[in-house]
């Protein structure tokens, strides 16, 4: 029955497309070997989810910028532009996006040193090039990530 | 996201990507990357539940062990559920509106309850909650003809209108179902094919698009595999 159905095999049509859109190219791979074991390192998210605070400005259609809210924050809103996948997941348990109570888990059971003060969400629908990204709000995100001593990146798609 | 790990790497920060789409960070190509089918939208795979969270954040660290860049897949897939979720939705009350305006009235009530339980919405983009009925009448005179030009939407924004709307379904349908959490794609399935609301938005689509109304105007109203 399922396949009959008009509104079936979304995520398959959109793995589909994407693989066929172009991506940015580089031409080498920055590689940074952890210099402390991961008990002694501070954790933070960043997700391409547009997720914001009520009281933060909403993501426009073609935002490049980002938003940062605290480790406490949990009243956020997805606010990605997309509708070609499943936002219900996000509004049942906020972690299967941003698994922000699973870190802090972590961090209790020392698997992790410490859960980073701040975090950090994009909007995942960029133009192909995602040049703003790559030169622009990409630089100015990992710059506060430095300035709040982070050591390791955990990045989550929607 | 990949290209975000290129650039948190070069000023010296580890990442991990957690990757839905494996293909599209195979191009990328950033240095750590546990590439995870599970459906869109939950790239933790499975919304409260915690233990399986931990499963993929487990394998996601364990990539930071690696002493070159690392592409991982997570073993476990997990499916999509394409059955329209089960929601009951209001009687019919005014036989004189549009059934979509007068099936958006009756949840309002939901609505509210699941906004006064969470304390956030994402309805908002475009109108406030008490516009969607209105919203939803434009919406029903296209999908019956009427000239695009001829009739003003609230909120004028097609995109951020029915990201509302929906949204203002889904708020609602989750409060009604309670614990019945609904598969991924559970929502959209009941949305388009159950709620008048939704077949009115896909119709209005359908009429935008056979009136030739410019291509943004209509087409990202909806998920773009729906017709």
């Amino acid at each position: 029955m399922t396949e009959d159905r008009a509104a079936t095999r979304g995520d398959d049509a959109m793995r589909a497309l994407a693989a066929t859109m172009d991506a940015p190219e580089f031409t080498s791979t920055s590689f940074n070997k952890l210099g402390k074991p991961l008990s002694e390192c501070r954790v933070a998210i960043v997700t391409s989810a547009s997720l914001h605070r009520p009281d933060q400005d909403r993501f426009t259609q073609g935002d490049t910028g980002f938003r940062a809210f605290d480790r406490n924050d949990r009243n956020l809103i997805m606010g990605h532009w997309s509708p070609n996948f499943d936002h219900s997941g996000f509004h049942l348990d906020l972690n299967v996006v941003y698994p922000i109570d699973r870190l802090e888990e972590l961090a209790a059971d020392g698997v992790i040193g410490e859960v980073a003060p701040r975090h950090f969400a994009f909007a995942g629908n960029q133009p192909d090039t995602v040049s703003e990204i790559r030169l622009d709000t990409g630089p100015q995100c990992a710059a506060q990530l430095n300035a709040d001593a982070v050591d390791v990146v955990l990045l989550t798609p929607v | 996201m990949s290209t975000l790990a290129h650039v948190f790497e070069d000023v010296g920060i580890a990442t991990i990507v957690l990757a839905s789409m494996a293909d599209v960070a195979k191009k990328v190509g950033p240095p750590r990357v546990l590439a995870c089918e599970f459906p869109l939208g939950r790239p933790l795979g499975k919304p409260g539940d915690a233990a399986f969270q931990h499963q993929v954040l487990r394998q996601a660290f364990n990539l930071l062990e690696a002493d070159n860049p690392i592409f991982e897949h997570f073993p476990e897939v997990v499916e999509s559920d394409e059955m329209p979720m089960a929601c009951p939705l209001p009687p019919r009350d005014d036989p004189n509106a549009p059934p979509a305006v007068d099936e958006a009235r009756g949840l309002i009530s939901a609505y509210r309850r699941a906004v006064e339980r969470k304390g956030v919405t994402a309805v908002g983009r475009a109108i406030e909650p008490e516009q969607i009925p209105a919203a939803l009448d434009a919406l029903h005179q296209w999908a019956q003809g009427a000239a695009w030009k001829d009739v003003e939407l609230p909120g004028k924004n097609t995109v951020a209108v029915c990201h509302d709307i929906r949204s203002y379904y889904l708020e609602a349908a989750l409060e009604l179902v309670g614990d019945l959490a609904p598969g991924s794609r559970s929502f959209d399935a009941w949305f388009y094919e159950v709620t008048e609301a939704g077949k009115t938005i896909l119709e209005a689509r359908r009429s935008l698009k056979t009136q030739e109304a410019p291509f943004p105007f209509w087409f990202y109203m909806v998920a773009g595999h729906l017709e």
